[in-house]
């Protein structure tokens, strides 16, 4: 068998030598330079055919208009798409290939849940429509709800936060309306160190005092500075469960006992799901509340591709103090939104307000039920079982090149963890993700979490298969054992990306955020 | 005038009943280069151990903790404009806030300079 044509020349042809001469445009190849759009622009230029008003105008907007033009790009209609299809063919998407990114997991967005999402009944509905004519999107968020609460163990469900930590923060008023029903003031949230960075913000966001609880030397949360802690002052306890170490508290239901037993409640900061789905249930473990991000667990876009959605399941204790609206099947079958109006009548009368203007992320909605229903209950303990093999092969694969701080306290969950351990002097966890760039892949999450030092984060999800799987552990490899080795190659990286080492920190320092006409 | 340190690599060094508050050149090297330093107000009081500052860094947020309780009396300006003091001048320059002790007594529970070079040999 040949070799493979690796450079991608014509066998008859030489390969070229020396470095590329430079070309006239600045682009290189196919790979193109782009300007920022108010750069492209022409002055006068406008992509539509105005009418210019004839004759006496008088503006409708009174006092409220425009003194001068706004200074707005003028291009033309082609001009516009071709700079946004530039630049996204720049962008790198899990459309392309794997986001290996730990503590934010990106999986494929199965094109079914697009298909539905479209569906002219879902996709074309204004959430002020009256009730009768969005049944089916209604009875859409309604068992999206169901499946959610089945799937935790838990009481009720608060399906309008848009986002994870936007959940952590129903949550935690949840937690916050339940402690002033009992007249009770718990200024202190603990947070330990293996929970995700939101976590601690969200309680400070809330109005709570944080206090860390270390990790021990396992990377999970130490329960006897934990119970030590408890008291009258504590409200309750945020864990991330699985942590961010890629590990599962396993003590999370004697934790729990335990703040209960202190008066307190427990959040969970439920965005690793997708490791416990069909396997778990955080109500079974004493869990007050705990978000899902229906962005990572049920495969809805994540990122700069779509909005999230943080619907935040509750226990019974706190079911009370969720936010409305929400929605209710009645005796007709027909499904009704309880909102302020008549949520004293549904028997909701101390929920805690609301999270949003109206009920939640639809189109996220349709997408994750969609997920759910295609894969069923068999299909979403696979997804969980799946995810934790790919990363134990990851943590397996790789634990002979790169330390694996806790590959002796047994296997990971979702995501595997490493740190710049046994690297040549000056080598570090940066230079291996910019190795990785030059390799084709989109790096592994770095410097978090902050445990241990230098981590590399590893989440392959289960959508990998063991093929696609080899090739990353072997450019991981490959770049691990040069920054062993010190390379000083390696330190340049990336060499073959459209930039290449950009200063991170003058960019930090001194960041240009906004363009200015140099004219 | 006397130095002393904590095992959250602050330093402080004791002038009477002043005292100037910074991190180590340790801290400094384990952070990265340092982007941004969030300072107290003058005329905040803290106690041992609560959180005076924050120090951003490409890597990281990491708060720093008054050594021992007291009011800030002063802040570094200069570190507005130059966060990067904190990294070439850890020790000097790059100090992060002046405060009057609520209560030398405190001093005892921290490391002389000799206790903390062992500690961080132990890292």
């Amino acid at each position: 068998m040949s070799a493979p044509n690796a450079a991608g020349w014509r066998p008859e042809m030489s390969a070229a030598e020396g470095a590329a001469p430079p070309t006239s445009s600045g682009d290189r190849g196919l790979m193109l330079e782009e300007k920022l759009i108010f750069e492209l622009a022409a002055p006068g230029g406008c992509g539509v055919d105005l009418d210019q008003p004839q004759g006496e105008v008088s503006p409708a907007l009174g006092r409220f208009r425009r003194a001068e033009p706004a200074a707005l790009p003028g291009l033309s209609e082609p001009e516009v798409v071709r700079h946004y299809t530039r630049l996204s063919r720049q962008n790198y998407a899990i459309d392309l290939g794997p986001f290996p990114l730990g503590s934010c997991t990106m999986k494929h967005n199965p094109r079914l849940n697009e298909r539905v999402a479209r569906l002219p009944g879902f996709a074309d509905v204004h959430p002020l429509q009256p009730v009768q004519t969005v049944q089916g999107a209604l009875a859409v968020i309604n068992e999206l709800a169901h499946w959610l609460i089945t799937l935790t163990g838990m009481h009720g469900v608060a399906m309008s936060p848009k986002a994870g930590a936007h959940g952590e923060l129903c949550g935690v008023l949840c937690i916050k309306a339940a402690l002033e029903a009992r007249g009770e003031h718990r200024p202190v949230m603990l947070v330990p160190e293996s929970a995700h960075g939101t976590n601690p913000a969200t309680a400070a966001f809330a109005g709570f005092a944080i206090e860390s609880i270390p990790a021990g030397p396992d990377g999970r949360i130490d329960l006897a500075a934990l119970k030590g802690r408890l008291g009258p002052d504590v409200a309750g306890v945020m864990i991330t469960n699985p942590n961010t170490c890629g590990l599962f508290e396993r003590d999370l239901k004697t934790i729990a006992d335990a703040v209960h037993a202190a008066g307190g409640y427990v959040y969970c900061d439920g965005a690793n799901f997708n490791a416990i789905v069909g396997k778990v249930r955080p109500g079974d473990l004493g869990v007050d509340a705990m978000h899902i991000n229906l962005h990572k667990t049920f495969s809805t876009p994540h990122g700069g591709g779509g909005p999230g959605s943080g619907p935040v399941v509750l226990s019974e204790a706190l079911s009370p103090f969720g936010p409305l609206p929400f929605t209710a099947r009645q005796a007709d079958g027909s499904i009704r939104l309880i909102e302020e109006a008549d949520a004293a009548a549904a028997g909701h009368p101390h929920g805690f307000g609301r999270m949003a203007a109206f009920h939640g992320q639809m189109g996220m909605f349709t997408r994750a039920l969609t997920y759910i229903l295609s894969h069923g209950a068999d299909g979403l303990r696979q997804v969980a079982e799946d995810a934790v093999l790919n990363a134990n092969y990851v943590l397996r694969s790789l634990d002979d090149v790169l330390e694996a701080p806790y590959g002796h306290a047994g296997p990971c969950m979702h995501e595997a963890l490493f740190t710049d351990h046994g690297m040549a002097e000056g080598f570090t966890t940066l230079d291996v993700a910019k190795g990785l760039i030059d390799e084709g892949f989109h790096p592994m999450t770095v410097y978090f979490p902050l445990v241990v030092h230098g981590a590399m984060l590893v989440e392959p999800t289960e959508c990998e298969s063991k093929d696609g799987l080899d090739r990353f552990i072997g450019s991981l490899r490959a770049v691990a054992e040069r920054a062993k080795a010190g390379d000083p190659s390696l330190k340049a990286a990336p060499h073959h990306a459209p930039r290449r080492r950009l200063d991170e920190t003058a960019a930090a320092r001194k960041p240009v955020l906004v363009w200015r006409d140099p004219a | 005038m006397t130095r002393y340190f904590t095992k959250d690599h602050e330093w402080i060094e004791v002038d009477g009943g002043n005292a100037t508050v910074g991190i180590t050149d340790y801290a400094q090297s384990q952070l990265g280069d340092i982007t941004y330093v969030d300072l107290p107000a003058a005329g905040a009081s803290f106690g041992a151990g609560d959180t005076a500052a924050v120090v951003d860094s490409v890597k990281a947020a990491s708060d720093i903790y008054c050594p021992v309780g007291g009011t800030v009396t002063e802040t570094n300006g200069a570190l507005e404009g130059e966060p990067e003091l904190v990294n070439t001048q850890a020790e000097s320059g790059g100090w992060l806030f002046r405060m009057t002790l609520a209560d030398a007594g405190q001093l005892g529970a921290l490391m002389d300079q000799a206790a903390y070079e062992a500690y961080v040999k132990e890292l």
